[in-house]
């Protein structure tokens, strides 16, 4: 038994190194698939990041009339992180408002003057209100749909920003699903064509298994070696793939970056990387091991 | 050993319009553990069926074959190899392994067997050397004459000891002096014991060897005769 193992082993091994063209060919669409798997998988982490960019810039923020006191808009905001769907209230006082106005309009002295002569700080004092997520907005507003709080709010800027909000919402739902579709169509094809390039290399030797067969060789003994080899390109081809990916990151990462401040794709590899590895293993070794299982059944019949 | 009870092998037509090809047609026959059995025939009489049947690469139609006493037909598909083992076969078209060398050719059915590496290691040289063939030890196939595959497809087919040999012409493509070596060798695994079926159209070596005969025409036995002559 073990030194039938051994012999398969070694068989495996030897047609690998042999077989050349095919084995190259073989490798090489496995790289593609997967490649495309990899992909596919950092893409949802990326996906990820940038819905949760485009939620993060959305927000709501509720104006409290001049004459509401700072002590009643804060006890609303303590009431307020009672919600479980609110994720972050941030407290802007009217003092607040008009020193982040004049810090930003530094440098514009017609603004900075028409301020001047305005002779009082025109800003309200808000709260500045983020859900955990875009569809959740509805219901914070609700909130404030009381009627003893009417007559501490100016306006809620949610209304003029429902249907920005709305749409956000609906694109990044819309997103997740092309991309998922989109996903599972191109791994199948690529497993399809993975499966047939399998399915010919071993065509190629149909003849020699028959062979195999008339002078004793069991079932195991003849697919055993085509399995090892199948899994030596499987693993070869985890490890292009994977080398593959880490260098399209690595020049990609700046570039990206520039773009979309906070999405380190470089780093997105390097923290996946283990589970990137398992998922290209198993993709490169299962793949070719069930694909050349499958091909090679017909031929064992003789 | 191997029993042919009214065996009928035909290959149906793969278009409508032709005819099935009757192969073998009520054949029976037996052949002795030890002996030394020359089928002769024209091509097409099924002489190369008859041998396919023995190593069950075919099914009878119709009929029984048995071997030592086991119906070869009613073996399931995994005991196969078994009864392959105690079968050497020289095919007409040789049937080497276009990936391996002559080497390990003959090292692959060892291996088959189940055989200890040390034993592969002290036979293949010698089995090689028997045939002529030490120069080629690790030729591929594809760089061999043809007299040289039939030589080696001989080595393959006695390396593992089987207890039957089956050779399908294999002279066919020797010049008379390796014909004249390949006889000797054939015999002289004869001697050693082992049973030994030849299909040839050789009428030399059919009337020089002295053994039964057994004639085919048509997939018919038309003649066994024990030290038979080759008569067409």
């Amino acid at each position: 038994m073990l030194i039938n193992f051994k012999r398969i082993l070694k068989l495996g091994w030897r047609s690998f190194l042999r077989d050349g063209g095919i084995a190259a060919a073989t490798i090489f669409i496995l790289v593609m698939t997967i490649f495309l798997i990899s992909n596919i998988f950092l893409f949802k982490d990326v996906n990820q990041f940038l819905v949760t960019s485009l939620e993060e810039k959305v927000d709501v923020s509720v104006y409290f009339k001049e004459n509401a006191g700072e002590e009643e808009i804060l006890n609303l905001k303590e009431e307020l992180s009672k919600i479980p769907e609110v994720k972050k209230i941030t407290y802007v006082s009217r003092e607040n408002a008009l020193e982040e106005f004049i810090e930003r309009h530094k440098d514009d002295p017609v603004l900075i003057e028409s301020l001047g002569e305005l002779g009082k700080n025109p800003f309200l004092a808000s709260l500045n209100i983020q859900a955990k997520e875009a569809s959740q907005y509805g219901i914070i507003s609700d909130f404030f749909e009381k009627p003893e709080l009417k007559e501490l709010i100016e306006k809620i800027d949610y209304y003029q920003r429902k249907p920005v909000i709305e749409r956000i919402f609906s694109l990044t739902s819309l997103l997740d699903k092309v991309s998922l579709s989109l996903s599972i169509i191109l791994v199948i094809v690529a497993i399809f064509v993975t499966f047939n390039t399998i399915r010919l290399a071993i065509l190629n030797s149909s003849e020699e298994i028959g062979t195999q067969r008339l002078v004793g060789a069991s079932n195991w003994f003849i697919r055993g070696p085509f399995l090892v080899q199948g899994a030596i390109s499987g693993i070869f081809a985890a490890l292009i793939s994977l080398a593959m990916l880490g260098l399209v990151c690595w020049y990609l990462s700046p570039k990206i970056e520039f773009f979309f401040a906070g999405l380190n794709l470089f780093n997105l590899f390097l923290k996946n990387f283990w589970i990137l590895l398992l998922i290209q293993f198993l993709t490169g070794i299962l793949l070719s091991v069930i694909s050349g299982a499958i091909a090679i059944r017909k031929y064992l019949r003789i | 050993m191997i029993k042919f009870q009214k065996v009928t092998k035909i290959y149906p037509a793969h278009l409508a319009s032709l005819k099935d090809t009757v192969a073998l047609e009520n054949v029976s026959l037996e052949i002795k553990e030890k002996e030394f059995v020359s089928i002769v025939g024209r091509s097409g009489a099924g002489k190369t069926t008859l041998l396919k049947l023995i190593l069950a690469e075919e099914r009878p139609t119709e009929g029984e074959i048995f071997f030592n006493g086991k119906e070869i037909n009613k073996m399931k598909p995994e005991d196969l190899p078994e009864l392959r083992r105690k079968i050497g076969a020289v095919f007409q078209d040789y049937k080497l392994l276009p990936s391996k060398t002559a080497q390990e050719n003959l090292a692959y059915v060892m291996e088959v067997i189940g055989a200890p590496d040390e034993e592969i290691l002290r036979d293949v040289p010698k089995v090689l050397e028997i045939v002529g063939l030490s120069e080629r030890i690790n030729n591929f196939p594809a760089e061999l004459s043809a007299g040289e595959k039939q030589r080696l497809s001989i080595a393959r087919a006695l390396i593992h000891r089987p207890k039957v040999i089956l050779a399908d012409e294999p002279t066919g493509n020797l010049d008379p002096y390796n014909t004249l070596d390949i006889v000797k060798i054939l015999l002289k695994i004869h001697e050693l014991g082992t049973t030994l079926i030849l299909a040839t159209h050789n009428k030399e070596i059919i009337n020089s060897l002295g053994k039964r005969v057994i004639t085919l025409e048509k997939g018919r036995v038309i003649r066994d005769e024990e030290k038979g002559r080759f008569i067409l």
